[in-house]
């Protein structure tokens, strides 16, 4: 395979031409979920398990769905019901994972950086990221471009405005990552408060006042608010008046040009980011992203499976722990 | 009656203005002028011969974190870099805020007998930061200054009555200074990298802030105050605006932060993680400059063991802190070869210079001082592996590195201590 990958930490790490190879190959699963009967086997005989510290719906499905559909046996672990809540660390969370050799672990942590972290120890078993904390959320961010693809007029050369917590948003890093690469324009617009320091040196364009930014805008990109941030961080004063500044309103939209397109990552705060109106506009392109969401899942899993090294061989590491494991007669 | 006779090496002594090849002769553990026949010889030829370097920013974690480091073996990694004088931070369990756990880090200090142990004694009882600890008492069990590091003396008032009580009586108080509540919850420099990374970051301005105010509490308190690893440009003007006002403040730099940035961190490198963290290139150049104009005269490791498990869980949740007394000099004699420096001023900040504001005899190769000294190839190259450190913890962002600069031997007391990579008692 040309583009081969053995793990899928980031946007940050792949090249336009692997970004577009994945799109293209979502593209083409897309029809599978269509399909009465909902299966292909190409992942047969694969393992996948989705190791979620955070709560998650969505994205969790959604790889749990195009696992299934290719065939693969997938395992779901959520951290209030894994060892984690017994004080395991993640490190022998990761480690007993892979010793159960699955071909892929798909993980989502608050943490940045959890994926690069387990990768350094787990060299046979290939990382999806699923979301770390506030740096990478690459599935994310092909799904969105499959979906300006397919449902919208592309993403070459357009300007995608994001809105909202950019601060604490892997979404909007994966995305300011992404447009360096394939050429599309990244408009941020949020209070300073919701902004990380040094945002401008991904050469995008930053708005205080969105209002401003609408004109010329191809896609508005609507960022969940959490209300954590209202306590935690004194990012904003209130709910009301952070709708009023920077939620999205038909009024709003009704500035955009006519084939300006709504996105949104989900979970949606209706009539706090985003008036339920807006959302439920024929502008609105939120459910494509969730069915494209599968999709595109279905390609990074294969992606990954196709060019994982099988593991012929225990690590001298693992081959210590082993033997020291049947010294004590215990099995793994 | 024990001599050493250390043969024609080129003798830096800064306290003495001394920068000649030269012998030096040892006899009964001191520094002699004699000059006789030596039991015992070594060929410094080539190499420079200073005065024993001095950290006086070290965490030895005993009592209480001894699987990170203890004193001995923190006395074998400071003699294995050439230090026979440390001063160690009051962070330990229990703290150093009680005479009897001081002397008895001076006892166990001179029990492993490889180097001087001076602790700092707590600021506040329990690190609390909030009522003071008795100074006095601790002085006369042997502590040479205060301090709460590893957490700031962040309440104002507290703070005026430490500078006031300890200028009362000729102490010095040194800060960790951090804003917690700006920098709070981050881990390492705010920044472009933790804007790529997505980790939260700990801004300047959260290490200035605190050290403006406490400029100000110091010369409100006419008290000798020190600003612990300084690592912003803004902190390096503020201090030498207070100096040049005339105020008793001073400074020390960490090796990491003049030969560092936070670019070491990406990859999510743990062990490029410490507190103040590493910044960017402008605050690297600014202390550098700190450094050539004497602003900072002082450099200190903040030697900061930590065990694995306690670094191998992730940036975010990793310990701040690595280790330092064994490439303190090899890291600094960068700032010679880059003429930030000259040899005599580097190893002045290494020796005569902390010593001078601790009060210490040591850091001197006059007639009569204890003989300890470190004896150093400026051009020799290693290349560092963590797991060959002589402290128990591998926490240092330099592994697998070429260093320039050698510690071949170290005498202390006039004792062979460390030779040819070696401990030698």
């Amino acid at each position: 395979m040309s583009q081969a990958l053995q793990h899928l930490f980031g946007i940050g790490q792949l090249s336009r031409e692997q970004i577009e190879y994945l799109i293209d190959m979502g593209e083409s699963f897309v029809e599978l979920s269509r399909r009465p009967i909902k299966k292909a086997p190409t992942l047969r005989g694969k393992t996948v398990i989705n190791l979620f510290f955070e709560n998650s719906t969505r994205t969790r499905t959604s790889f749990e769905i195009a696992g299934k559909r290719l065939s693969a046996d997938v395992i779901n672990i959520s951290a209030s019901t894994s060892a984690t809540s017994k004080g395991e660390s993640l490190l022998d969370t990761g480690e007993t994972l892979a010793a159960m050799q699955p071909h892929v672990l798909v993980i989502r942590h608050s943490l940045a950086g959890t994926c690069e972290f387990l990768a350094d120890f787990l060299p046979h078993t290939s990382i999806v990221n699923a979301g770390d904390g506030a740096h990478e959320h690459p599935t994310q961010i092909l799904t969105d471009l499959l979906t300006l693809k397919t449902q919208a007029d592309g993403y070459q050369g357009k300007t995608v405005t994001i809105v909202g917590d950019i601060a604490h948003s892997r979404v909007a890093r994966s995305h300011l990552l992404a447009a360096q690469k394939l050429g599309y324009k990244i408009r941020l617009v949020a209070p300073k408060t919701l902004l990380p320091s040094h945002v401008r040196q991904y050469g995008c364009e930053v708005f205080h006042d969105f209002d401003a930014a609408i004109p010329g805008s191809d896609v508005l990109y609507m960022l969940r608010v959490q209300s954590e941030r209202l306590t935690d961080n004194c990012a904003f004063p209130s709910i009301r008046e952070y709708h009023e500044a920077y939620g999205l309103n038909r009024k709003r939209l009704a500035q955009a040009g006519d084939n300006c397109v709504v996105m949104h990552p989900g979970p949606m705060n209706r009539g706090v980011e985003i008036a339920s109106d807006v959302a439920d506009s024929a502008r609105s392109r939120i459910l494509d992203q969730v069915e494209h969401g599968v999709a595109i899942r279905m390609a990074v899993l294969t992606a990954l499976c196709g060019a994982a090294p099988e593991p012929e061989k225990l690590s001298p590491k693992k081959e210590k722990a082993a033997a020291a494991m049947q010294a004590q007669g215990k099995l793994l | 009656m024990t001599t050493l006779l250390i043969r024609g090496g080129r003798v830096i002594d800064p306290a003495n203005g001394v920068d000649e090849v030269a012998d030096v002769f040892i006899e009964d553990g001191r520094i002699s002028v004699a000059h006789g026949k030596a039991a015992k010889e070594i060929d410094a030829t080539g190499l420079i011969v200073c005065p024993g370097l001095i950290d006086m920013h070290v965490h030895l974690r005993e009592p209480g974190q001894e699987w990170k480091e203890d004193i001995e073996s923190g006395s074998r990694a400071a003699v294995a870099g050439g230090v026979t004088t440390m001063c160690c931070m009051p962070n330990t369990t229990p703290r150093l805020d009680h005479a009897g756990v001081v002397r008895q880090v001076i006892e166990r200090a001179r029990q492993v007998g490889l180097c001087d142990v001076h602790p700092i004694g707590a600021v506040s009882r329990n690190l609390d930061g909030k009522e003071l600890a008795e100074m006095r008492e601790l002085t006369r069990a042997g502590a040479v200054a205060f301090s709460d590091d590893g957490k700031p003396i962040w309440h104002s008032g507290v703070m005026r009555k430490a500078l006031e009580y300890a200028s009362t009586f000729g102490f010095l108080i040194i800060q960790h200074a951090e804003d917690l509540q700006l920098t709070g919850g981050g881990c390492i420099n705010e920044g472009r990298i933790s804007t790529q990374l997505g980790v939260t970051g700990m801004p300047a301005v959260g290490e200035d802030d605190m050290i403006s105010r406490d400029i100000m509490l110091a010369k409100l308190a006419d008290a000798s105050y020190h600003v612990a690893h300084i690592s912003t440009r803004g902190a390096v003007d503020l201090v030498r605006r207070a100096q040049a006002e005339g105020l008793k403040v001073t400074t020390e730099a960490a090796p990491h932060h003049f030969a560092l940035t936070e670019e070491e961190v990406l990859g999510f490198n743990a062990d490029a993680k410490m507190s103040p963290p590493l910044r960017t290139e402008d605050d690297r150049q600014a202390v550098i400059e700190g450094l050539r104009d004497g602003t900072i005269n002082i450099i200190a490791t903040d030697h900061a063991p930590h065990h694995e498990d306690d670094k191998r869980c992730g940036l975010s949740c990793a310990a701040f802190g690595i280790v330092g007394l064994e490439t303190m000099l090899p890291v600094s004699l960068g700032l010679v070869r880059d003429g930030v420096l000259s040899m005599s001023a580097l190893i002045a900040t290494m020796t005569v210079n902390p010593a001078r504001l601790l009060k210490l005899a040591s850091g001197t190769l006059s007639e009569g001082a204890a003989a300890d000294i470190c004896i150093f190839d400026p051009a020799g190259k290693w290349t560092l592996d963590r797991n060959a450190l002589f402290s128990k913890s591998r926490n240092t962002p330099w592994h697998n590195r070429e260093m320039t600069g050698r510690v071949v031997h170290t005498i202390k007391g006039g004792r062979h201590v460390f030779g040819k990579g070696e401990i030698l008692v």
